[in-house]
């Protein structure tokens, strides 16, 4: 609780599932249910939203800490309890989650026409398991909440996914689930050697070297999947193809960030040895997913591909900030995941605008868009170079301070990441040259519209907070600043006191 | 000599003659007053075994504990769960006699004495009886060639599995001089250890017991008497049977059995691991619903067997979680199964539930619940099965289990998300009949249980935990 006493983080939580009963007693006919639904929906999530705002008003950034605990007991005898709290790193995610959502039910407001009852249940579920995640100071909740997302995200590929819809929601699941079992595994021998699950007594819990070296793999296994991380990427281009415009905004926005929020929140602090012993794979496996998807984007021939495979590369600079475990890539790290957050989930709105009009998103299909939508053209500018690290976006901010986290690691290591900022702005011009410049010529694109007000309203705020993260990125840096600090220096002091893992010791035992 | 200690059985089996006298004599169609007394006899032997104190009777060939009571329980809420879904289903199928709740309530009875039994001997009387009635009830759709087949097949390979077992206990008895479990346990703990012919003896009557619960090797007959018994005795085939079997296999293993549990560990995880990986792997090319439940069955018992590999207190009150949530989120999958019915005609394909979703939004969300349950996936009460029994796995350290137990979970979870894919996502072929109101009962209580068993685990695992602890002593 905090200081009121009000239990604030578990009804940020759980609040999407009073909207979802509403939703399940509107009666009427089809067209009233879906009016009320889609209003419902907007209503809850906004109402969340401004819920989760009162975190950012009053959460303590002096504070390395967790904050608005709560904790109520559920199983005390196996150490197990419902226990809930935010600090410098989660917070945001917990707000990018919040203010996603609107969106999301914004921007699918039109398109989705059949089951919009089911499909907006399906996002409000999604936003209680996405907050959960971010919020969960116990292991198994966390577990609960991280698995729970799987059968939103599954149902919404699914039903309201494209043409091979179907092969890209079991391919989303089978990956997932796969490395999920393996995390389960860990989190079950982290609790049946310490009596406990509970995530704060954990991280400053020293685990046997050994041990930490397996466990770190099993963490791996399921963070790597979710990030994704090159070689276990495949999923992730399929999924965002077919996903509705919706769906693939809380799947780049909000889900590939948990595997990088599991790493900073577990594996780092609890693994100090095994993460600094597999960094270097680790940085091999960054520095991979940053130039080779690089490369795959360039050769794309679908919009949504070619930003998916750009979330990958970004997600392996993410990659290499966490495991530089300097205050500077940590930070870095962080911004990425948050300014990604907000740009990759712009640019597959953008993506979405042409697909509500023309049902696809191939980019042959596309050229000379800026003579019919002029505004759509200067949004899609924005969010394109924010995405490749424009300075005065928020891009800029989280790739440089990667760069100065990884230039004091190695320099070959910052030379090769950089690599892929080049091509990454290489592959993002390149596509937007081939969709909005060049003449127009094709004969179905002469009456495309440009976006309507509820499309602004749904690209205003992200231009904004992008901008101010780019502008002024100290405004959301002071919220972790606390909390990196500790962890760098909880890190650094728990490799003092205990011995390095050697790899040999992981197979002779 | 304590003979009120059995008052549950005894009373069960009076009554349930009674029934059958009344059945007999009755003037008209009898069946529906026959159910309904089953129930009510269902539950007023609930009440017995809740009233019944611990103790030994009939010198030791019987016993009440805190274990026998959690698994009659268990039993008697599965038998009566399955027994309520079978009355419109037998009305529609032309089934609708008065044996049909007399033969469960023998079941009942049968499965009782097997939890209760202290003596290799009662294990052998409370095993066939339930089996001799099942054997019945698999063929009980007696006109029809699949179920007569299901009932033959049934028995033919119970009969086997049953002779195994007796040849077991003869050669228990041969090499330790008893067929007490106290007896067996005190001759066992001997220093010099199991001599080669008690240890064989122990094998086969594994082997028995096995083919019970339908664990590879011993499950080629699940999915064909599946397929072939009428639907209701499948939900109760794959339930409550499982139960009282796997609490046999625990209690034989544990206590008579449990000082020469390094001798049968190896082939207990290699059964698990069998298990696990075929009722995975062979659900997935399956298109009925019923041979997909038999796999799927199998590769539970798989899961389950891990806790009993375990051996520890963690790993059986494991295994009592997993069965309650197993039982439960069974019966509900079985309820949806027999409201799949169209012009008055039961169906079984899993192309048969295509659209469901949009025919019958509430059925669809029960069945894609059970799906998600069985799949493991959080916060449904499946996990949590699977959550305690693998815990138990790495408190044991035994690795190489849990991670295959996880990875075929894996596998398993393929087919259990393609049906809601089938229900969700492809384009409806029809709606059903409207679904009797005691299916939509059961549906959705055992899917209320399955949804919202996270928020109240305790009562559970803590009845598990002391069940578990009277095994180990």
């Amino acid at each position: 609780m905090n200081a009121a006493g009000f239990p604030l983080l578990s009804l940020v939580t759980f609040l999407p599932l009073v909207g979802c009963a509403v939703i399940l007693s509107i009666r009427g006919d089809e067209e009233t249910v879906a009016s009320n639904a889609r209003w419902a929906a907007l209503w809850t999530s906004l109402i969340v939203f401004g819920l989760s705002l009162v975190l950012w008003v009053d959460f303590d950034p002096s504070n390395p800490g967790f904050q608005f605990v709560e904790s109520v007991s559920w199983m005390p005898e196996y150490g197990l309890g419902y226990k809930v709290g935010v600090d410098g790193i989660s917070i945001l995610f917990v707000l990018l989650s919040t203010a996603l959502t609107p969106l999301c039910i914004l921007s699918s407001w039109e398109i989705i026409k059949r089951q919009v009852r089911e499909y907006m249940l399906a996002f409000l579920i999604l936003e209680t398991m996405m907050v959960g995640t971010f919020c969960a100071l116990d292991f198994v909740i966390f577990y609960m909440f991280f698995e729970g997302v799987l059968i939103p995200m599954y149902l919404i590929i699914g039903i309201w996914g494209g043409p091979r819809r179907i092969y890209s929601a079991f391919k989303f699941f089978l990956f997932t689930f796969a490395g999920s079992v393996l995390l389960l595994l860990a989190i079950l021998a982290i609790w049946a050697y310490t009596g406990t699950a509970d995530i704060p007594t954990l991280l400053h819990t020293r685990l046997p070297v050994v041990m930490q070296g397996w466990i770190f793999f099993a963490f791996l296994a399921s963070f790597a999947i979710k990030l994704p991380m090159w070689p276990v990427h495949t999923w992730l281009p399929d999924a965002h193809v077919e996903a509705p415009t919706a769906g693939s905004v809380i799947l780049a926005g909000v889900l590939l960030k948990m595997g990088a929020y599991g790493f900073l929140r577990f594996s780092v602090p609890m693994l100090p040895a095994a993460s600094a012993a597999f960094a270097p794979l680790m940085f091999a496996l960054g520095v991979v997913a940053v130039i080779y998807t690089s490369y795959v984007a360039l050769a794309q021939e679908d919009m949504k591909k070619l930003i998916a495979y750009s979330s990958i590369a970004h997600m392996g600079l993410v990659t290499i900030g966490v495991f530089t475990f300097n205050v500077q890539g940590l930070q870095g790290a962080l911004f990425q995941m948050l300014s990604h957050g907000i740009v990759s989930a712009a640019l597959f709105l953008c993506v979405g605008v042409l697909y509500d009009r023309m049902h696809t998103h191939e980019i042959a299909r596309f050229s000379g868009l800026v003579e019919r939508m002029p505004v759509y053209a200067a949004i899609f500018m924005f969010f394109s170079l924010a995405s490749v690290g424009l300075p005065g976006t928020s891009g800029f901010v989280g790739e440089v301070l990667v760069m100065i986290g990884a230039l004091q690691v190695n320099f070959w290591l910052a030379l090769l990441g950089g690599v892929g900022m080049i091509l990454g702005v290489a592959y993002m011009l390149y596509l937007y040259r081939r969709v909005i410049f060049g003449t127009l010529t094709k004969v179905e694109l002469r009456h495309i519209l440009d976006l309507s007000p509820r499309e602004i309203a749904v690209f205003a705020p992200l231009v904004l907070i992008t901008l101010w993260m780019g502008v002024y990125p100290a405004s959301f840096s002071h919220f972790w600043a606390a909390s990196v600090t500790q962890m760098a220096e909880q890190h650094a002091a728990m490799l003092r006191h205990q011995p390095g893992l050697e790899l040999a010791s992981m197979i002779a035992r | 000599m304590n003979w009120s200690l059995a008052l549950p059985e005894i009373v069960l089996s009076l009554v349930a003659m009674a029934i059958l006298i009344f059945g007999v004599l009755a003037r008209r169609d009898a069946s529906f007053a026959c159910n309904m007394l089953a129930l009510g006899a269902m539950l007023l032997t609930a009440f017995l075994v809740l009233a019944t104190p611990s103790g030994s009777a009939y010198g030791g060939l019987f016993v009440v504990d805190a274990f026998s009571r959690y698994t009659k329980l268990l039993v008697l809420a599965a038998s009566a769960l399955a027994l309520m879904v079978s009355l419109d289903y037998n009305r529609a199928q032309g089934l609708a006699r008065f044996e049909f709740p007399i033969l469960i309530l023998f079941v009942v009875v049968g499965m009782m004495v097997m939890v209760s039994a202290a003596n290799l001997m009662t294990l052998y009387l409370g095993l066939e009886l339930h089996s001799l009635a099942l054997y019945v009830l698999a063929a009980f759709d007696r006109d029809t060639l699949r179920s007569s087949e299901a009932g033959l097949k049934y028995f033919v390979l119970g009969a086997l599995a049953s002779g195994l077992l007796l040849y077991g206990i003869s050669l228990v008895y041969g090499f330790a001089g008893s067929t007490g479990f106290a007896g067996l346990a005190q001759a066992l703990s001997a220093p010099q250890g199991a001599s080669v012919g008690l240890v064989v003896g122990v094998v086969f009557v594994i082997a028995g017991l096995v083919f019970k619960v339908s664990a590879v090797p011993f499950h080629m007959w699940t999915p064909d008497v599946y397929e072939g018994a009428p639907t209701p005795v499948t939900a109760l085939l794959s339930t409550a049977p499982k139960v009282a079997a796997m609490a046999l296999i625990l209690r034989t293993m544990a206590t008579p059995f449990g000082h020469l549990a390094d001798n049968w560990r190896l082939l207990v995880e290699l059964i698990s691991i069998a298990s696990m990986i075929l009722g995975a792997v062979a659900a997935i090319g399956q298109t009925n619903i019923k041979r997909l439940m038999a796999y799927s069955s199998i590769g539970h018992m798989g899961y389950v067997l891990v806790g009993l590999a375990a051996g520890s207190a963690e790993g059986l009150r494991g295994v009592l979680i997993y069965l309650v949530v197993y039982v439960f989120m069974n019966i509900g999958t079985f309820a949806c199964i027999i409201a799949m019915r169209r012009q008055g005609r039961a169906l079984e394909q899993i192309s048969d539930l295509a659209g469901l979703a949009r025919t019958d939004p509430g059925l669809a969300l029960a069945f894609a619940i059970f799906m998600f349950s069985m799949a493991g996936i959080p916060p449904l009460s499946g996990f949590f099965g699977k959550l305690y029994i693998f815990l138990a796995a790495v408190q044991a350290g035994m690795w190489v289990l849990a991670v295959i137990g996880v990875l075929t979970s894996v596998v398993g979870a393929y087919y259990y998300i393609r049906i809601v894919k089938v229900m969700y996502i492809d384009d409806s072929v029809g709606a059903f009949d409207t679904k009797p109101a005691m299916i939509s009962l059961v549906a959705a209580g055992t899917g209320l249980f399955t949804t919202f068993f996270f928020l109240f685990p305790g009562p559970f695992v803590g009845a598990a935990q002391a069940a578990a602890q009277v095994l180990l002593g």
